[in-house]
């Protein structure tokens, strides 16, 4: 990726994580997040909250049963628990998102990577998901009774026909992008944290690259809008909170 | 994971509780250490909503996506840990005369009912009100915040090798049963579910009966 200075239509701001690193942001209704997974590798496990109420949230449930899916790609919008789209999934070069199996802890990191700590490390330490997310949310005033299931972009997580869960190796590619349009106004928490179910082996070492960007009016055709009837319903609720 | 059958020698007259709970209707309680509740499906094809907390800490509560993740495995059967958010388990199925159950499908709602089925659904009953109004009964803190990613015991949501997922008739059939036995002192928080837009009741809300033994 440029730097912030290369001429990027509507660019707000452009920042990198670190492997590992947690970030939080308000992202405005009309601006889009671009993710990319620089190095190849990553994972990116995020939270979405209703930014001017955050009893409102992202639905795992909700938004596979209502789009009847397993995973999320472009086209897939993120239901709250409210009947509303909280983001749209405008733009995919990746073809799945996993949502279901949760996100890294203590243990899974110490499992799968060695769990190095920060009196060794440095900065280098082996930084897991629920740390991560606890750390961020408490700075909105959030905590534990507000966590709920998360995405976990760029990763890959099938079932078989007796419900059993496989991590699918390679999958997350350099250059990877993900973009996301917002259509309330929302609270974006994430990290870039191993997926819990990732190979063992060395800390990955993918660094993630994020744009916020302004995004355009919503057309009547957009694809997310009109890519079933539960979407275009959602959105019609959507509409009138804001009336 | 084969839809193995397991039954239980428990017998009804020596519980120390045994109540039935309408369709429409939910039931909140606090299980101690150590004592086993059953459900029972009573006409077949009953969707419970189920929520679990950890009582002497209700923001520790069961995590539908640690324990798909600890067991990789989606369905829930005799042996699953139900696992918390900070990873510890609440309670275990100690027995399990449907086969599996769904833990993905989560609950209704009146809000999701208008996008899933047509937005003039809004006033159709729905697990989530019930799950809300009940937690308000709770002596401690709990309300819709706490309302997390539940099991829905006795529901059929399968997923295919591509990535789909459908909601099908229940395999549950009458007088099909599941019992957990509580690994620390456990808050339940059940709604049976109202939902008549879809085969997760078979269109037709019956009945469930719980039972709680000491061991």
């Amino acid at each position: 990726m440029g730097s912030a200075s290369d001429a990027l239509p509507g660019l707000r701001f452009r920042t990198t994580l670190e492997p590992g690193e947690g970030w939080s942001h308000g992202l405005k209704r009309g601006s889009r997040l671009r993710i990319t997974d620089v190095d190849g590798g990553a994972n990116v496990s995020a939270m979405f909250f209703n930014a001017d109420l955050p009893v409102e949230r992202y639905n795992m449930p909700d938004t596979l049963k209502g789009q009847h899916t397993f995973f999320l790609t472009r086209g897939n919008v993120l239901y709250s628990d409210m009947g509303r789209v909280l983001v749209s999934i405008t733009e995919d070069s990746c073809g799945w998102h996993d949502t279901v199996t949760g996100h890294s802890t203590p243990e899974t990191v110490r499992q799968g990577f060695g769990g190095d700590r920060y009196q060794e490390a440095r900065n280098d330490y082996h930084r897991n998901g629920r740390d991560s997310f606890l750390q961020e949310l408490a700075k909105w005033g959030l905590g534990r009774r507000d966590w709920m299931a998360n995405v976990n972009f760029f990763s890959k997580v099938v079932a078989d026909d007796g419900g059993g869960l496989t991590w699918v190796a390679g999958h997350a590619k350099p250059g990877a992008q993900v973009e996301l349009r917002a259509e309330m106004n929302v609270l974006v928490v994430l990290n870039s944290t191993p997926h819990p179910l990732a190979a063992p082996g060395p800390y990955p070492a993918s660094r993630v690259s994020l744009e916020v960007l302004d995004a355009g009016p919503l057309a009547e055709d957009d694809v997310c809008r009109t890519s079933c009837p539960q979407n275009g319903r959602a959105f019609a609720n959507t509409e009138r909170y804001f009336l | 994971m084969t839809c193995e059958i397991v039954d239980s020698e428990r017998d009804p007259a020596a519980a120390r509780l045994d109540q039935v709970v309408p369709a429409g209707e939910g039931w909140l309680h606090e299980l101690a250490k150590g004592q086993v509740l059953r459900i029972v499906d009573l006409e077949g094809n009953q969707a419970a909503d189920t929520l679990f907390y950890d009582a002497s800490d209700t923001a520790n509560r069961y995590s539908a996506v640690d324990t798909m993740r600890d067991q990789r495995n989606l369905y829930l059967t005799t042996g699953s840990r139900l696992l918390s958010t900070r990873g510890t388990p609440l309670l275990t199925i100690v027995a399990d005369t449907c086969g599996r159950h769904d833990t993905l499908g989560g609950a209704c709602s009146r809000e999701s009912n208008t996008v899933r089925y047509s937005l003039d659904k809004h006033a159709m009953h729905a697990c989530r009100d019930t799950f809300s109004r009940l937690a308000e009964d709770w002596p401690g803190d709990l309300s819709k915040r706490d309302l997390t990613h539940n099991i829905n015991f006795f529901m059929n949501v399968p997923v295919t090798p591509e990535g789909g997922l459908r909601f099908d008739d229940g395999i549950s059939a009458p007088g099909r049963y599941v019992e957990l036995q509580a690994e620390c002192d456990v808050l339940v928080l059940v709604s049976n579910c109202p939902q008549l837009n879809n085969p997760c009741n078979a269109y037709d809300p019956t009945p469930i009966r719980v039972l709680v033994w000491d061991d």
